[in-house]
């Protein structure tokens, strides 16, 4: 049973619903989270046989009133569900692009990325490196060509410092459920009562675990 | 300041927040009779003329515009309720009054579309008016109080559009007073290179190869 449907009440959340706060999250979230592979899968073809029952539905034309407006109605729900899954698609390719090295260098076990993302994060580091290398790097002296160092006499990448997510980012979140004295940092000063349903601003890193076992929504 | 974290990835426009509040569900009563709807959001439905449902707020609007149904005007916004809200917002000035989260977006959509199904229309709208004023003065004080210590901030009884609005200012702020008062920001007093307002301190000084 997938965490969505286990939710106290008993009510199956719909993966419509499931897909909203994956949206969400996901536009919260300053790091590229685990891809909802299951979840995407799910809903596509969900909405194919919805796409194909409207089909049929328009093929049997009735052409009245009420038909009409049952049917303009299935399409608004279908463009809902579209626009849900395009944008979290979107949104996560608009986020990979600020950080290809550093998505496109994690351990395959470790990485949230989807197979036709990391495609499409290779290609385009790819891309990226050759045109830089052509109008740019080519053009410098030998020593300093690296696209990851600034020259050859560092001893690490520090030309990619900066290419890892700000995970210090600060985030709208609510607890679903009471998380009670929570530590904010390594340093032991910060702590604060996350009550269920109060709106707090933190700093995201602080709660990441939180975040991935779902004991917070990100607003 | 503006290079550190790039927060357009975050924010979600208007019409976005509006998208997410359609979803709530409200009561309408319809005066025709249709089959259930079988939608990937849910099923609703059959509906009977003048038997009430419950249906999602997009939906309800949408049969509203064709004429199929009348929107039942949530309890919340009733003259009543909004007035006891209204007071109690301006007693307490640093608390918000418990709202529906969407209770901005849900009120203008059903001012729009449905403004002949609420009662005393012109009353409620311009209660909620003030409601939103006075909400929004109480944030705008709250960011002047946010300091060097502040690492968290809770905003209870905030509502979405709310949120939305404060969302990249006050992210942004709290992030730059995280960042500066970092140890490792304090450690380097003594470098006049962290002192100079024109540098943007972007992290531990980095050596450059000397020429």
């Amino acid at each position: 049973m997938e965490w969505w449907e286990d939710e106290g009440l008993g009510l199956k959340k719909t993966d419509v619903e499931a897909m909203r706060e994956a949206w969400r999250r996901e536009k919260a979230a300053p790091e590229m989270l685990e891809f909802e592979e299951e979840l995407v899968r799910r809903l596509r073809e969900q909405m194919q046989l919805q796409e194909d029952t409207i089909m049929a539905m328009e093929g049997d034309g009735d052409g009245d009133d009420l038909t009409t407006t049952s049917l303009q109605l299935q399409h608004m729900d279908l463009d809902r569900a579209l626009f849900l899954l395009k944008s979290y698609l979107r949104l996560r390719l608009t986020k990979l692009q600020k950080h290809l090295y550093f998505y496109a260098s994690l351990p395959h076990s470790s990485s949230p990325l989807s197979p036709q993302e990391l495609l499409f994060c290779h290609r385009c580091l790819h891309a990226t490196s050759r045109h830089l290398h052509h109008s740019l790097l080519s053009l410098l002296p030998s020593h300093y060509q690296s696209l990851s160092r600034q020259s050859t006499s560092s001893d690490h990448d520090d030309m990619l410092h900066s290419h890892s997510p700000h995970l210090d980012t600060f985030v709208f979140c609510k607890p679903t459920t009471d998380v009670g004295a929570f530590q904010l940092d390594d340093t032991g000063d910060d702590i604060v009562d996350l009550v269920v349903d109060d709106l707090y601003v933190l700093r995201y890193n602080s709660i990441r675990a939180l975040v991935q076992s779902r004991r917070i929504h990100l607003i | 300041m503006a290079g550190q974290t790039d927060h357009s990835l975050s924010i979600f426009s208007a019409a976005e927040v509006e998208f997410i509040a359609e979803d709530e569900m409200i009561e309408i009563v319809p005066n025709i009779r249709m089959d259930a709807l079988n939608l990937l959001c849910g099923d609703f439905g059959p509906f009977v003329p003048q038997i009430p449902c419950t249906v999602p707020l997009w939906l309800a609007v949408a049969l509203k515009k064709r004429g199929k149904c009348s929107i039942r005007t949530p309890d919340w916004m009733s003259v009543e309720k909004l007035t006891q809200v209204l007071e109690a917002e301006r007693e307490s000035p640093r608390e918000f009054q418990p709202l529906p989260f969407h209770y901005v977006e849900i009120s203008r959509l059903l001012l729009d579309h449905a403004h002949d199904d609420i009662p005393e229309v012109y009353m409620v709208r311009s209660l909620i008016e003030d409601i939103r004023n006075v909400r929004f003065h109480k944030v705008e004080s709250g960011l002047e109080t946010i300091s060097g210590r502040t690492h968290a901030v809770k905003l209870k009884n905030l509502s979405a559009m709310e949120v939305n609005l404060v969302r990249p200012f006050m992210a942004r702020v709290l992030q730059a007073f995280y960042k500066h008062d970092s140890p490792e920001m304090v450690q380097q007093a003594d470098t006049s290179a962290s002192k100079r307002p024109q540098v943007v301190d972007r992290g531990p000084r980095r050596d450059l190869r000397p020429r």
